[in-house]
């Protein structure tokens, strides 16, 4: 099953929404009619855009013209090409291009969105490109967490740094800096605790983190990277707003794209704060970690798949 | 950023309040608002559909009540549609049978389940005296078993020894057996995260339900998500018997529309929700309770619960008499923040009481947080017993040893005891005014830590009202 087939497999399953709901309303008049714009309004809702983003689509829509008809192929392709306009500018995936050495990228996000996966992957993306990876398990806090990283970083053959479960974060990544360093190399990517962007305490430690690392190299973090769970709502949002505040998000990674969740709040995101968007993942298998195609998620909000 | 439902439907009504009639253009209008509050809220399209239409109708059709003004009217009505939509009433679990009980937890990754087990687990030995057995079945996340292992070890609860290399069907077999053998009341089954597409772990997870028959079969869902919960709902009570719904991480600011939605698709009662990192932090779901908080009636019950928890009782007592005197010095203050400490911190207790959202705000904006409870304890721990005893001898030399020995600064210190002597004032004013017997009820009962909450935020205005006219629709 090629990956792509993954993406879209959730997506065929829950069928073609755009189509079953536009099949019968649409006569082939050259603009759309309130009910026919009301239904692909619901599609955008249904996919996580939320209702702000999708009026938005939805009166660019109204505006547009269909010369030769609209059919649902048509309104397809324009409702893809609102999206990906939208979503375009976003798609950058990470470089090493640190100098001085080590690249120092923090993981941040809130619990359960896939951090540590993700960590293990990227590291898997890096290797693939030659580069000297190193884990640092900055996750003292969620019992095993630890112990996760370090199974990944087994499979993986990389050197990864850890602390006492219950430790000082900083500490443990502040020991990671100063052995990537020593050792020569090239990525240093930081495992942190998963937290609700509400609770202060924690955002706090984060900054302390960021403070220990910059203590080390000016530039430390040099990402930091938000991974966001595409099963989360307009909830994902609030998240990139408050983490980009009191963390310095520099970009994100969506998670969990290989069921049903089309990560539509991706779109609204791109729009308020325009941050760069690395990558997606889509299974839990190493490789299943993909650049950022702005097209591919734009033709899977708008169903436009063959 | 969106105002929260509790806001937003605020300003919906509030342009209906002050009105005489309620028209069906009036009703509609604000429907528009409440629908978009609550996709953003995330609840699911077409739960959103068929609410809104439910209230539309009876809100056009309904007869205003003199007592109240039109827009009173309507939040009554949205409320009681969400309550009766979030389930009327609360319902605990079901393991009144021959032990031992199973409990199987299933869900998405990253959904929290394993956390929410341990919970549970707690929840029953600590409450129930029950003697619990926690599994994992979880072969497939690296750690996830030593993960619950180390759960249990927190909470002195016994998990299954780990089997390197056993399937999840073998891991269930052998957790009956030895709860059988080991005469365990309930065994707890924590499976493995799994996608609602994945059609395989689909089946793994229906040859565990077949041979474990639980008797609770619950679905694990992060209050965080977003449209497509509708679908993994579908999917897993498709596929199991399901028998509850848990919802975690309602200590967020997500708005938790993932509860309407779960509740319309599995037609099953949300039994628990989770509201912090700790292992205590697990609460019975009450739907009218949520409703209210959604419309920004706040979460008093919940406060009053935790802090009848946490509060000793007989220091509550003790303090009662000692106000009873007109007494309060510093000794009381520091156990009052020291209960606001156990209660969750200052951001918790503000985000349970109503219409303390933007004393929430302030705060986070200000920089008040929990540190700021850990100095003022400090600083109280660096005064000789005499002083905390009789604060007025601190003169200016003591207030500088009190701050070098606290590592604070002398302004500190003073705000620390204008505040104790402002709350001293209060307390010998509310003595003055014979509400004592109340007052004292309310420390049994235990809202002994608030009246420093209202001190602490200075400028916050103390403690608000319930918003004018909701609390006539408290239950």
């Amino acid at each position: 099953m090629s990956w792509t087939e993954r993406l879209f497999g959730g997506l065929k399953r829950t069928s073609d929404r755009l189509g079953d709901n536009l099949s019968g309303v649409l006569t082939g008049q050259t603009r759309l009619e309130g009910a026919t714009l009301d239904e692909i309004e619901d599609v955008l809702i249904m996919s996580d855009l939320g209702p702000a983003m999708a009026a938005r689509i939805r009166d660019r829509l109204a505006e547009t013209r269909f010369e030769r008809g609209a059919d649902i192929a048509a309104v397809k392709a324009v409702v893809a090409d609102e999206i990906a306009a939208v979503l375009g500018p976003v798609a950058d995936p990470l470089d090493i291009d640190a100098f001085p050495r080590p690249q120092v990228i923090l993981v941040i996000g809130v619990n359960g969105s896939g951090k540590t996966t993700t960590i293990a992957k990227l590291a898997h993306y890096f290797q693939e490109l030659d580069y000297g990876v190193m884990l640092a398990a900055g996750d003292t806090f969620r019992a095993a967490a630890i112990g996760q990283l370090r199974v990944w970083a087994e499979r993986l053959g990389v050197p990864i740094v850890t602390g006492p479960e219950g430790g000082d974060a900083a500490g443990v990544v502040f020991d990671a800096v100063k052995q990537a360093t020593a050792t020569g190399i090239d990525v240093l990517i930081v495992d942190t605790a998963g937290r609700l962007q509400n609770k202060r305490e924690l955002m706090d430690e984060l900054a302390k983190i960021r403070r220990v690392l910059g203590k080390l190299n000016p530039e430390a973090p040099h990402d930091v990277v938000l991974v966001l769970d595409a099963t989360n709502g307009q909830n994902a949002l609030q998240q990139i707003a408050t983490f980009k505040e009191l963390a310095g998000v520099t970009g994100l990674i969506m998670t969990k794209l290989d069921g049903t969740a089309r990560g539509g709040v991706l779109v609204a995101a791109s729009e308020q704060y325009g941050l760069p968007i690395h990558a997606i993942g889509i299974g839990e298998g190493l490789e299943d970690l993909r650049p950022f195609d702005p097209r591919q998620l734009a033709d899977a909000i708008a169903g436009n798949v063959e | 950023m969106f105002d929260s439902l509790s806001d937003r439907l605020g300003t919906v009504f509030d342009r209906l309040r002050g009105r005489g009639a309620l028209t069906e253009a009036d009703v509609r209008g604000a429907m528009r608002e409440v629908r978009i509050a609550l996709l953003e809220a995330d609840v699911a399209l077409p739960v959103v559909r068929s609410f809104v239409e439910q209230v539309t109708e009876l809100a056009v059709g309904q007869d205003v009540l003199r007592s109240v003004t039109p827009g009173q009217m309507v939040v009554k009505i949205v409320h009681d549609g969400l309550v009766e939509m979030l389930g009327s009433q609360s319902s605990e679990l079901d393991i009144d049978v021959t032990p031992p009980a199973v409990v199987m937890m299933v869900g998405l990754q990253g959904s929290g389940k394993t956390t929410t087990t341990a919970k549970i687990a707690k929840r029953l030995k600590d409450k129930q005296g029950k003697r619990v057995l926690m599994a994992s079945l979880d072969v497939n996340r690296p750690a996830a078993q030593e993960q619950l292992a180390t759960l249990g070890a927190q909470i002195d609860v016994a998990t299954l020894p780990i089997v390197a290399g056993q399937m999840p069907v073998d891991i269930a077999k052998r957790a009956l057996q030895s709860a059988k053998l080991q005469a365990f009341d309930v065994v707890l089954l924590d499976t493995a995260g799994r996608l609602h597409v994945d059609q395989q772990l689909m089946d793994e997870m229906q040859a565990v339900a077949r041979i474990a028959t639980p008797t609770e079969m619950l679905l694990v869902v992060d209050s965080l998500a977003g449209q497509d919960a509708v679908q993994v709902a579908q999917n897993f009570s498709e596929q199991v018997a399901l028998t509850g719904v848990v919802l975690t991480r309602m200590d967020g600011d997500a708005r938790g529309g993932a509860a309407l939605s779960m509740r319309a698709v599995t037609g099953k009662p949300i039994k628990f929700a989770g509201v912090g990192e700790k292992l205590d932090a697990l609460e019975i779901f009450d739907p009218s309770r949520v409703a209210g908080r959604i419309l920004g009636m706040g979460d008093v019950v919940s406060l009053v619960e935790r802090a009848a928890e946490t509060i000793n009782q007989e220091d509550a007592e003790a303090m009662a008499a000692k106000m009873a005197k007109g007494q309060f010095d510093l000794n009381d203050l520091r156990m009052q923040l020291k209960q606001m400490a156990q209660m969750g911190g200052l951001g918790a207790l503000a985000g349970m009481i109503p219409g303390m959202k933007k004393a929430q705000a302030a705060m986070a904006q200000g920089g008040v947080d929990d540190k700021m409870l850990v100095h003022m304890d400090a600083m109280i721990g660096s005064m000789t017993p005499k002083e905390r005893a009789a604060p007025q001898i601190i003169n200016a030399k003591r207030k500088i040893r009190i701050a070098k020995g606290s590592g604070t600064t002398v302004q500190s210190v003073n705000r620390l005891l204008k505040m104790h002597k402002d709350m001293a004032t209060a307390m010998k004013k509310i003595r003055k005014m014979g509400g004592l017997k109340g007052l004292a009820g309310m420390l049994g009962k235990g809202g002994g830590g608030m009246g420093g909450l209202g001190g602490l935020l200075g400028g916050g205005g103390g403690m608000p009202q319930l918003p004018g006219g909701m609390d006539k629709f408290k239950k």
